[in-house]
């Protein structure tokens, strides 16, 4: 598990590939101010609305590096025969994407949120929800990841798969920002994440069997 | 596992997209034996291979085997990373060394290579060394001599006796002349 887990972090490092969903974030979060105009109030007012949605969309690159590599080339065969369930290895999966997904998107997002104006209570919000809402966004991507595997040109299927599930996320992530920790927000945020990371690696699991077939 | 065999397939039916490719089909792998697959193209070896390996479900009938090992058409080693290292990932898997493995195939100076960069019979070999290295008692190789070279081949066939006569079982489906002494021949189709 430890080994799949460091195997992950490894594929995620070697050729920047973890590096794209936080290029693709900040680049997001540059352009905003351009569309909307230099004006502060206004910015800080829809920024943190508009880096969740930055989140989100950087969650889907990863998602066709998870499981395809691994099925064309008879990782998950070999895996599989070592007696290794495919809900473990959905579950190394999902801990490995997440350590290359969550943490950095966090740390992106503070420069993020310096061109957004966000004030510093607002970036607080910000961060928590990141926190919560990571694991979420990252077990789907690896369901839709599983789901997705054995076609080709699954990049626009995952997209409209992935982004209706994750408007829980996007909902009470935006509302811990707006509201604060005291509308339940961050608690339903929890939930929501919760969920998909309990699901995540049984769908995935399911999804991987039947591709085998 | 029953002690009378690594391999026991009884009355396997194996249907592949709608077609049945074998049906009522047995088979019983002893230890220190080798059964040898022939047959036509899409005949069904390979997918014999997957049901005996527990990757595919045989439509009918049961399929009991011990630990396996399996080197098919898939490499299954990460490309960027050098030959030792990705075959290391898997000794630590199967908690061996993978160093054994990589001298018996020959590809020994090849460890700090990184696998994107080998050959077809070099990747073959890579994915036999595997295999060697392994210690469960059946393998399982599917076409094992292809793209391999003669030398290849004799470092097959003397790991595969050295296996048999640990006890180990060999189930090989293959179209190239592979000396596998006294092994039970199984034509398909």
């Amino acid at each position: 598990m430890t080994a799949l887990i460091l195997r992950e972090l490894r594929l995620a490092a070697s050729g920047g590939a973890a590096l794209l969903p936080l290029v693709f974030f900040l680049l997001v979060a540059t352009l905003f101010p351009f569309a909307v105009g230099p004006d502060g109030p206004l910015l800080a007012r829809t920024g943190g609305g508009a880096l969740w949605m930055a989140a989100l969309l950087a969650a889907l690159l990863p998602v066709d590096r998870l499981f395809a590599p691994d099925l064309g080339s008879g990782v998950l065969d070999q895996l599989a025969l070592r007696g290794l369930g495919e809900e473990t290895v959905a579950l190394a999966k999902l801990a490995g994407h997440w350590l290359s997904f969550g943490p950095p998107l966090m740390l992106a997002a503070l420069p993020a949120a310096a061109l957004m104006k966000l004030p510093g209570e607002v970036l607080l919000r910000l961060e928590l929800g990141l926190l919560v809402g990571t694991p979420g966004l990252a077990a789907l991507t690896l369901g839709v990841g599983a789901l997705t595997a054995g076609l080709r040109r699954s990049g626009a299927l995952a997209g409209l798969l992935l982004l209706p599930l994750a408007v829980p996320l996007l909902i009470f992530g935006a509302g811990l920002i707006e509201r604060g920790k005291d509308a339940g927000a961050l608690q339903l945020l929890g939930a929501a994440s919760l969920l998909l990371v309990a699901g995540a690696p049984f769908v995935a699991g399911a999804a991987l069997r039947a591709a085998r077939d | 596992m029953s002690g009378d065999g690594l391999l026991k397939l009884d009355t396997v039916t194996v249907r592949r997209g709608g077609r049945v490719l074998l049906e009522d089909f047995n088979l019983l792998l002893r230890p220190g034996h080798a059964t040898l697959l022939t047959g036509p193209n899409g005949v069904g070896k390979s997918s014999l291979m997957r049901v005996a390996a527990g990757l595919l479900a045989p439509a009918a009938g049961t399929v009991e085997r011990a630990d396996a090992a399996l080197a098919d058409e898939h490499l299954a080693l990460d490309e960027r990373q050098t030959l030792g290292r990705a075959l290391a990932f898997w000794a630590s898997f199967d908690d061996v060394s993978a160093t054994p493995g990589l001298e018996a195939m020959g590809i020994g100076h090849l460890a700090d290579v990184p696998v994107r960069m080998l050959s077809t019979g070099q990747r073959k070999r890579a994915a036999l060394a595997r295999v060697l290295a392994s210690n469960a008692p059946l393998w399982l190789l599917d076409e094992p001599a292809n793209g391999l070279d003669d030398e290849g081949c004799e470092r097959l066939e003397k790991g595969i006796a050295a296996h048999r006569i640990r006890g180990g079982g060999v189930l090989v489906a293959s179209h190239q002349q592979l000396a596998l002494p006294d092994a039970e021949t199984v034509a398909l189709g």
